[in-house]
């Protein structure tokens, strides 16, 4: 049984309509939501359509790739981030369409990020206490391909 | 429908207020506030508008000890909350329920009491600021929001953080001269510069401070301005504006500006019949040094991309040629006690139009306007004020 809880580093939201997309990303994909009626699609996903308000959806893969659209180096952080502060928060703009924002991952320790560069997001899962958490990373390439 | 006039305006003392609870320091407000309408009486007022953010005060439902304390029951009183702008948001209501008739004289008290939860609440809170499904989940805070926008507005237009420090510089300016104001110093470029970093780019000089306080103002129907008396020195509220946008910033069309206030903006404009060129002086959302760069271009007062050549040029400064911006020390200086702040504004415009604003007056003022923005754009009020 999936809880949405378990997705990011610290979970806000225990259940919703499209909890499904933690059991996709457990399995390594990047999901969006497809409207049924209309076909609109949306990321991060939507179980209800914004463009027809049609309460039906279907689960498509999302393409992963994209550039990064801004970021900012976060040394303030909140609680239950402070133990990985400071860290590099990233908006990746996606190539299918939609926005996601997460931190910066391994492929980019060390290096400098711009506006404009090629990224990708990365499914990422591992044990926090007695919790699983799962989330995505931005990642650059050849991680993308 | 009535037009509505402001007939009073009381401003407490913004800061670190270890001496005062939550509707203690609405009292101050609200006396100074009844004092300047000419000394009115409780009796004239036939409702209360109060403007928090719930989350921040250990007493829930904040406007029922308000409206005791006050002595104002058994009138109605209401809450409203859109974060930041829940000030002008009261304000708006209020001039509502008067162009409606159901009220002629209303009473707004925005107040905040920020300091009270200890620092490990203050974090929880802040890691909660944006959208919680998709974006809180990864850390995301309130500077980190606006620093994503300032990092791509630096990309797409060329600003610079010195630009944006500008800002802070012209705030302190004023703010010194402001015996309300939370920081009334001065600070330099050098100094801003050289402070602690907080979410690149910026550091702890871009980003204004919480903060206790309230700030109070009389409402009147324009009948009720007669009666009371309060003609001339009445300021009216002849352009109101309000727009939205998406809670998550992912969803926004891009991260230079804010949907939400220039839509706000056109209305306030349309209403009021007057443009840009009109305004002697604004009070805009200056709770990040990006922010007042953007509502700049948002409000039209430079072309999109400009706002950083606006502020190095010295235009927003009292006679640089421009519109005179935050002439009393905005939020960066004045602290930004979140409830009170969109009221705060409208109190600076209201000495302003009046000519009361000593060393901080800009000269011969008749129009003034408002920009109070809620969250990162997420709500945005625009007001423009005027007396006749």
């Amino acid at each position: 049984m999936t809880m949405f809880s378990e997705f990011g580093k610290v979970g806000f939201v225990p259940a919703t309509k499209v909890e499904a997309f933690v059991e996709h990303l457990r399995k390594g994909r990047i999901v969006g939501s497809r409207c049924s009626a209309c076909g609109a699609t949306a990321f991060p996903p939507r179980a209800d359509c914004v463009r027809c308000m049609s309460p039906d959806f279907t689960w498509v893969d999302h393409d992963r790739r994209g550039v990064i659209y801004t970021f900012t180096r976060t040394v303030a952080a909140p609680a239950g981030f402070e133990e990985i502060a400071p860290y590099t928060l990233a908006v990746v703009e996606l190539d299918a369409g939609g926005r996601a924002v997460a931190w910066l991952g391994e492929s980019f320790r060390g290096r400098e990020v711009a506006i404009g560069d090629a990224a990708c997001l990365v499914p990422r899962m591992w044990e926090e206490g007695d919790s699983l958490r799962v989330l995505y990373t931005v990642e650059r390439p050849p991680e993308c391909d | 429908m009535t037009r509505v006039g402001i007939i009073g305006a009381g401003h407490g003392v913004f800061g670190r207020r270890t001496d005062a609870t939550v509707q203690e320091l609405a009292f101050e407000a609200f006396r100074l506030a009844l004092e300047d309408a000419g000394g009115i009486g409780r009796d004239e007022l036939d409702a209360a508008v109060v403007a928090a953010v719930p989350e921040y005060h250990r007493q829930r439902s904040v406007a029922g000890v308000v409206q005791e304390y006050l002595g104002l029951n058994p009138k109605p009183v209401w809450l409203t909350e859109v974060a930041c702008a829940s000030g002008s948001a009261a304000l708006r209501t209020a001039w509502m329920a008067i162009r409606s008739g159901v009220h002629d004289v209303v009473a707004v008290i925005g107040c905040q009491k920020m300091t009270e939860l200890e620092t490990p609440e203050i974090l929880a809170l802040m890691g909660r600021v944006g959208e919680v499904q998709w974006e809180s989940v990864f850390g995301t805070t309130f500077p980190g929001y606006y620093a994503m926008f300032a990092q791509r507005h630096m990309h797409d237009f060329g600003t610079t953080h010195e630009q944006m420090l500008a800002v802070a510089v012209k705030n302190h300016f004023y703010g010194a001269r402001n015996r309300k104001a939370f920081f009334q110093k001065e600070i330099t470029l050098e100094k801003a510069l050289a402070s602690a970093p907080v979410s690149s780019p910026f550091c702890v000089y871009d980003c204004c401070a919480n903060a206790d306080g309230a700030a109070c103002l009389i409402l009147a129907s324009a009948e009720r301005v007669r009666e009371l008396g309060g003609g001339e020195r009445v300021v009216w509220m002849d352009g109101m504006g309000a727009a939205t946008a998406s809670m998550s910033v992912l969803r926004r069309e891009n991260l230079v500006g804010l949907p939400s206030a220039r839509q706000a903006a056109e209305q306030a404009y349309a209403m009021a019949g007057v443009g840009v060129e009109d305004l002697d002086v604004a009070e805009v959302h200056d709770c990040f040094t990006i922010a007042e760069i953007m509502a700049y271009e948002d409000l039209g007062f430079c072309p999109k991309g400009e706002g950083g050549a606006y502020i190095e040029a010295g235009r927003p400064y009292i006679g640089g040629g421009g519109v005179a911006v935050n002439v009393d020390g905005g939020l960066k200086s004045k602290g930004h006690p979140i409830g009170a702040t969109g009221v705060s504004m409208t109190c600076e415009i209201v000495a302003q139009l009046r000519g009361e604003s000593g060393a901080r007056q800009v000269p011969g003022a008749c129009v003034g306007l408002t920009h109070n923005v809620g969250g990162i754009g997420q709500y945005s009020f625009v007001q423009v004020l005027r007396r006749d």
